[in-house]
């Protein structure tokens, strides 16, 4: 199965990159843009057919590795292959 | 005093502070590989700065997984003092010995100059030469050391006499002016619950000897060597 991992920072975090980059759009003049958050992409190739336990797993790695929970949420999306 | 520094691929700082802790203590320092599974008996583990891992995924990540990390939490949780420095601060972090997080700093620029600093406590083994506290001056080099923690956490961290050190003016004043980096409430260092683990973004080692311009650091060291 092919997962898709989403990483955000949690609401009332700081974002200084989200803003500076809210900033670079309003000064090449994209307006009404209210709000940037940044966060990560990853994407991994899973020997596990069972959805299940592809989930376990890869939620297993978020909390271990892909993600410092103290500051940010993750969210999977898995595939079969 | 026996004293052993972690050392991971992209660390830049485990020779400096073996250096000022070879100097106080006379003795030899033990440099510990990433990819050994045990640290030798010791008075003190270092996890020193630098850049481990090339920072990815985030500062410290990599490096709070590696196989010797595992063996510097059982003998961190056994009662060997631990002190992490910058990039061993997000180290021990990432790898649960210390609450919170080392975020990217607000103002988006690496950081490298003197800061002042407040001694928030001269009663632990790592600032008993500190007299009475007060101001000192040591340099940081960061480009991930805005200290965040919830509002619950700091409330607890500080009731528990566990910030070690913040960014302040010469008077002592909390001043956004002073912090470097955004950290919460000017925080620039913090100790575990029972004092021997400790984790600072500044380096005591920069500034260790008269010839570097400054020994405000080397108290730590002095106060190290009391305590051993």
């Amino acid at each position: 199965m092919k997962a898709r991992i989403k990483v955000t920072l949690k609401n009332g975090v700081l974002d200084p990159q989200g803003k500076a980059i809210e900033n670079a759009l309003g000064s090449l003049g994209f307006g009404g843009v209210d709000e940037v958050r940044q966060g990560k992409y990853i994407e991994l190739d899973l020997e596990e057919t069972d959805e299940a336990k592809a989930r376990a797993q890869v939620e297993a790695m978020c909390e271990k590795l892909l993600a410092n929970t103290v500051i940010e949420n993750y969210a999977v999306e898995l595939e079969a292959a | 005093m026996k004293a052993s520094v972690i050392v991971f691929p992209g660390s830049n700082c485990d020779r400096d502070i073996a250096v000022s802790l070879e100097k106080t203590t006379g003795k030899p320092t033990t440099m510990v590989w990433h990819g050994e599974s045990e640290v030798p008996q010791s008075d003190l583990i270092v996890v020193p700065g630098g850049f481990s891992y090339g920072d990815y995924l985030r500062s410290g990540a990599m490096a709070a997984q590696s196989p010797i990390m595992k063996d510097v939490v059982k003998k961190a949780k056994a009662g060997t003092p631990v002190i992490g420095i910058c990039n061993g601060f997000q180290v021990i972090t990432e790898a649960g010995l210390l609450p919170g997080v080392l975020m990217r700093n607000a103002g988006l620029k690496y950081v490298c100059k003197d800061v002042l600093l407040r001694v928030e406590r001269t009663d632990t083994m790592f600032t008993s030469q500190y007299g009475n506290g007060g101001v000192i001056r040591i340099p940081v080099g960061h480009h991930d050391g805005n200290y965040y923690a919830d509002d619950d956490m700091l409330d607890r961290l500080e009731g528990e006499g566990r910030v070690a050190f913040r960014y302040s003016d010469e008077s002592g004043a909390l001043t956004e002016d002073a912090n470097p980096n955004g950290s919460q409430r000017n925080i620039a260092g913090i100790y575990d619950e029972t004092g021997r683990i400790l984790g600072m973004m500044p380096h005591p080692e920069r500034l260790a000897d008269p010839a570097l311009g400054g020994i405000d650091g080397q108290k730590m060291f002095d106060s190290l060597l009391a305590a051993a």
